[in-house]
């Protein structure tokens, strides 16, 4: 099924990628193209199979109730693009 | 002398390491000599020539106290640019991750440095290890080495292109990949050397740049099978930061190599493998891989794996889908490009606007797409369920044979630019890669020939899960049979 | 206990369904090692996960998985054997990955059961649809800078329980009682400290109308982040009447989430774009699927305290105590334990402990503004304080203020009895002279008491009490009186 500008339009802001104006309709045809291509798995019978959830067949590993991580903010915040007082700073959150 | 030192294959420079016929710092001069007269070919994201000497004199100091660390103490590796490194900037080829240095080092880089690897640098790779040609990176494509016949600069392959081309252009003498759709086995075939993808769930992910988390997996791109057990043995292990890691003893891989052989050894010869299209030579070879196995004692037989169609297409939802969500973390807050915006959403819209290549964006979009309300039973839940027929295929196929053997490539390198419009015949690079990551399963490429241009290709091998010693020692029967000793013109020209 | 709004058209019943946040008491957070702890500075309880940044991955804390199944269980609900990690994915800053790890399709409890108890002393059960474990989001702070919001960390990751009720609440006092019961049994199990102000406790309301008589439901409205349980009463009264406003007038409702307004005791459309809500859930492909063994559940369950319920039946059937005064007693799991420990020692009568509890405890806490876990007056002393009045060392009314001095001074009220001297007064002589001495005063009185006015008998009694300050044993201060009075 072919994607219309308007659904484009849409993802992209889910995705929070700004996608210019001109760029929207040729992006359209790229994505429907490969949303057609991968529409043949709707030909394969999967009648009674389980979707995947582990590629190999192991348990999941926990760890215990132990504090070990933690107290390094000058690491956590070293990369922010803006920082103030300890603080990951962003554009003002209008609620 | 420094020409010499470069062609040695891991195992080799170990010996003469140990018998002092060299030292890991002259071992490093020469490849950093090599890297730097490499620069045309763009496979390096970052060279790190100060800390390498400062790691090889530490490993000679080491060796004159008797303290080595281990098979790869002091020998020059390169690392793929996804791999979380310590003091040194981590790109995943992205413009997204500017300026951005970890904090922290991945198991597998860890576990390298830890056993006295010397790292000369960083390798160029696509954008978030996205793409089959290395065309993607935010810093520039690759050129392969090889050029064979064509006069013309060829891709390396992807995503691990920098690293497959810094093996082959003998930077390093074993470098460090990613795996996620075939991203170590393509470029090795492409580029004529050996790289593995080992079962998923041998080598921590942790500190990796996540593409697909439940595909990605690291392994070795070197020169040599005996090479490629080496470095496995010192990367693979659990590790506890990595919930899908798994616990399973990791064996000796090189003694495995040495002391086994391949009589006995069934090998299964897929018939949905003959893909239309495919170049006679391709198919030529693989029917030599085969003879050259039962030469050494196996038997051949033929196998059916039926749903290998839908691999293809089941990945590039699978994939897609998991990126969106991984990549999700590059907004602009915590690392990285920043984009200003008048409001929050237009920060995170600009920020990845502006951060990603098309590639990236392209597969954010349709991984969001396909997990969106209304379209996730249709496209993603439908493309797990045949994930799993995919990996009952596999299964059914080792109650019977031992190995798979496929060709790793539908084509041998092609020219930079090529493919770049029409993603689905981009796509198309991994048909014979792919279904060993949606099933968890080990897999390698070996260089087993040149084409009529002079370019090499190689033979694909898919093992059952955690049989990697079973994996290797095929291939190295293969190794031995096909006394692959293409150079690549890069390097023949250096001489 | 029924709650109707009485419409033009008919009575109106409103349908509640409440979710609630329980943020889970363990020392690290869900899926890394960072500390829990509330008022830490900034960005220092925070992890490379918990901050997400490239390549860091979840690893599951098995004791937040423990606590989930203990809550599943004092609910008495099902534990699913295998459950899932999924990711809801969406943009905001103080949500470091993009997207929250919780439990969607397959939640680690499914239903369960919860007795609530009215306030007419009769009890109701209402549906537990789930309970799932998911992470917290840091926290924005945006009245810091005119022009930025700042963000910290270090709620981030911490683990929550998500608890969903089915559609069962039918009036505010109900939902009320829920979440009283709800936040009593978390605090039993001890997987939460139920602190609403703090914010460890928060609840999401669904609230929908329906004319008496229907069967469907009508579209319900989800009222966001209500911080106290007097506001989601509030809450729900007001959205409850709104609803019932717009469909008299015509309006339509619509499918939307509403913030509370505590100020105005209003709720307000958050008017958020729709289609930015698709949380596009899937299995995380970082973690395996949850397995908790039938083994660790049964050891799970036979590690369980006495919940309140239990508590309560043991209370009435064993202890002799009234349902009500049993009720009041295990609504908090801090009363229970202060009861019991009283009761713990010496051969003391339930009733008695309970009406001093319920008594005098209450009303000295209450003034003083404090909880019963911080009472000046320990269960040790409380119950020595029994013992004098039971022993007949002190009068009960001797008794009381002993009481207000140890909630002053927290002495022993041994020590006290004896430093002031109160003990009881039994020596029959000596009640004899003063009760003389009261009847020799008063002759007029006495002769009226003689004459059959029997009720002046009680005046004379507080007259002896009072003279002797309270100390004289009251039953032989009446037989005395009776005798002299007759005389």
């Amino acid at each position: 099924m072919p994607l219309d500008i308007e659904t484009v339009r849409n993802i992209a802001f889910l995705a929070r990628i700004k996608v210019p104006e001109d760029e929207l309709e040729a992006l359209a045809g790229e994505l429907s193209n490969i949303l057609g291509w991968v529409d043949q798995l709707a030909g394969v019978d999967t009648e009674g199979v389980e979707p995947m959830t582990s590629v190999v067949e192991m348990t999941l590993h926990e760890r215990e109730d132990v504090v070990n991580e933690g107290e390094r903010p000058e690491d956590v915040l070293a990369n922010a693009p803006e920082r103030e007082d300890g603080f990951f700073a962003v554009p003002k959150v209008v609620e | 002398m420094s020409r010499g030192l470069t062609e040695l294959t891991v195992s080799e420079a170990g010996d003469r390491l140990a018998e002092s016929e060299v030292t890991a710092e002259a071992l490093t001069e020469a490849h950093l000599a090599a890297a730097e007269a490499a620069r045309a070919l763009n496979i390096f994201v970052c060279e790190t020539p100060d800390r390498a000497l400062e790691q090889a004199r530490a490993s000679d100091a080491r060796r004159a106290s008797g303290e080595i660390l281990g098979p790869l103490d002091g020998i020059p590796i390169a690392v793929k640019d996804l791999f979380c490194t310590e003091d040194v900037p981590t790109t995943a080829a992205s413009h997204i991750l500017d300026g951005f240095t970890a904090p922290y080092e991945s198991t597998v880089s860890a576990k390298l440095k830890a056993a006295g690897a010397v790292m000369v640098g960083k390798t160029n790779l696509d954008e978030f290890a996205m793409g089959s040609s290395n065309a993607t990176s935010y810093f520039g494509p690759v050129k392969n080495p090889w050029r064979g016949k064509t006069g013309k600069d060829l891709v390396p392959g992807g995503s691990s292109g920098g690293s497959a081309a810094a093996v082959a252009a003998r930077t390093c003498l074993a470098a460090i990949g990613t795996d996620t759709g075939g991203s170590i086995r393509q470029p090795a075939s492409l580029c004529g050397v050996v790289g593995m993808k080992p079962t998923y769930g041998r080598c921590s992910r942790w500190g990796i740049v996540a593409f697909a988390s439940s595909l990605d997996q690291a392994g070795p791109i070197t020169r040599t099978v005996r090479d490629a057990a080496i470095v496995l043995g010192v990367i693979a292990g659990h590790d506890p930061r990595d919930s899908t890691s798994a616990r399973v003893e990791v064996p000796d891989f090189e003694t495995a190599l040495r002391a086994g052989d391949v009589r006995g050894l069934k090998v299964g010869i897929p018939k949905e493998y003959r893909v239309d299209g495919t170049p006679d030579e391709i198919e030529e070879l693989w029917e030599r891989g085969a003879d050259w196995l039962r030469d050494a004692g196996a038997s051949v037989e033929a196998i059916s794996l039926p749903h290998t169609e839908y691999a293809l297409p089941a990945y590039y939802i699978v994939a897609p889908a998991e990126a969106s969500s991984n990549l999700a973390r590059y907004d602009g807050v915590r690392f990285g490009l920043r984009v200003p915006g008048e409001s929050l959403d237009e920060m995170y819209e600009n920020t990845r606007g502006r951060g990603f290549g098309p590639e990236v964006r392209r597969r954010v979009l349709i991984g969001t797409y396909v997990l969106s309300a209304g379209y996730y039973d249709a496209y993603y839940v439908k493309a797990q369920r045949v994930r799993t027929l995919i990996a009952r295929d596999f299964h059914k196929a080792f109650e019977r044979v031992d190995v798979v053997l496929t060709p790793t490539t539908p084509s041998a390198a092609f020219p930079i630019g090529e493919k770049m419009d029409d993603p689905i015949a981009m796509y198309l690079n991994d048909v014979f890669t792919v279904p060993a990551n949606l099933s968890g399963l080990p897999g390698i490429s070996v260089p087993a020939g040149l084409d009529a241009d002079g370019l090499p290709l190689g033979l694909h091998l898919i093992g059952r899960p955690f049989d990697e010693e079973t994996v290797l020692r095929a291939a190295q029967a293969l190794e031995n049979a096909a006394k692959f000793s293409g150079v690549p013109d890069f390097v023949e020209a250096r001489r | 206990m029924s709650f109707a709004i009485e419409g033009e058209a008919g009575a109106w019943e409103v349908v509640i369904g409440l979710e609630v946040h329980a943020q889970v008491i363990s020392r690290a957070k869900l899926f890394s090692g960072a500390a829990t702890d509330f008022g830490a500075e900034p960005n220092t309880q925070v992890s490379l996960v918990d901050a997400a940044m490239p390549g860091m991955l979840p690893v599951l804390n098995h004791e937040c998985v423990v606590q989930a199944v203990r809550t599943g269980l004092a609910l008495d609900a099902k534990i699913n054997p295998v459950s899932v990690f999924e990711r809801k994915n969406y943009f905001y800053p103080d949500l470091p990955a993009g997207y929250q790890i919780s439990q969607y399709a397959q939640p680690v409890v499914g239903e369960g059961t919860i007795t609530l108890d009215l306030d007419d002393g009769s009890t109701r059960e209402v549906g537990i649809e789930r309970l799932h474990l998911e992470q917290d989001a840091g926290k924005s702070l945006h009245d810091q800078d005119p022009g930025r919001s700042f963000i910290d960390l270090n709620r981030s990751g911490v683990a929550l329980m998500e608890i969903v009720s089915k559609p069962d609440l039918r009036s505010p006092e109900e939902a009320g009682a829920y979440l009283r019961k709800l936040r009593a049994i978390v605090r039993y199990v001890g997987a939460c400290d139920g602190n609403m102000e703090q914010g460890s406790l928060r609840c999401d309301v669904n609230v929908s109308v329906r004319m008496e008589g229907e069967t469907e439901l009508r579209t319900r409205t989800e009222i966001k982040n209500v911080n106290s349980i007097r506001f989601v009463m509030q809450a729900i009264e007001y959205e409850a009447r709104r609803q019932v406003e717009a469909y008299e007038t015509g309006e339509v409702v619509v499918q939307e989430t509403r913030s509370f307004d505590s100020g105005r005791g209003e709720t307000r459309s958050m008017r958020t774009k729709e289609f930015a809500h698709d949380y596009r859930y899937f299995p995380d492909p970082d973690l395996l699927p949850l397995v908790v063994s039938a083994d660790e559940i049964e050891r799970l369950r036979a590690d369980l305290p006495e919940l309140p319920d239990v508590k309560k039946r043991r209370f009435v059937d064993e202890l002799g105590l009234g349902p009500y005064d049993a009720g009041v007693l295990v609504a908090e799991k801090e009363t229970a334990d202060y009861f019991e420990a009283v009761l713990a020692k010496g051969a003391r009568d339930p009733k008695q402990v309970s009406n001093w509890v319920t008594g005098e405890l209450f009303r000295m806490l209450n003034m003083r503004g404090v909880g019963i876990a911080d009472s000046p007056v320990g269960p040790e002393n409380l119950g020595r304080l029994i013992d004098l009045v039971a022993d007949g060392t002190i009068t009960g009314r001797i008794a009381k203020d002993v009481f207000d001095d140890m909630a002053e001074s927290g002495a022993d009220p041994a020590v006290i009895v004896k430093d002031k001297g109160l003990e009881q007064i039994t020596d029959e002589g000596a009640i004899e002279a003063a009760v003389e001495a009261i009847v020799a005063a008063n002759p007029d009185k006495a002769g009226e008491v003689r004459a059959g006015k029997t009720k002046l008998i009680g005046w004379f009694v507080g007259q002896v009490m009072q003279a002797t300050g309270g100390k004289a044993n009251p039953r032989a201060v009446n037989t005395i009186l009776l005798q002299k009075l007759r005389d």
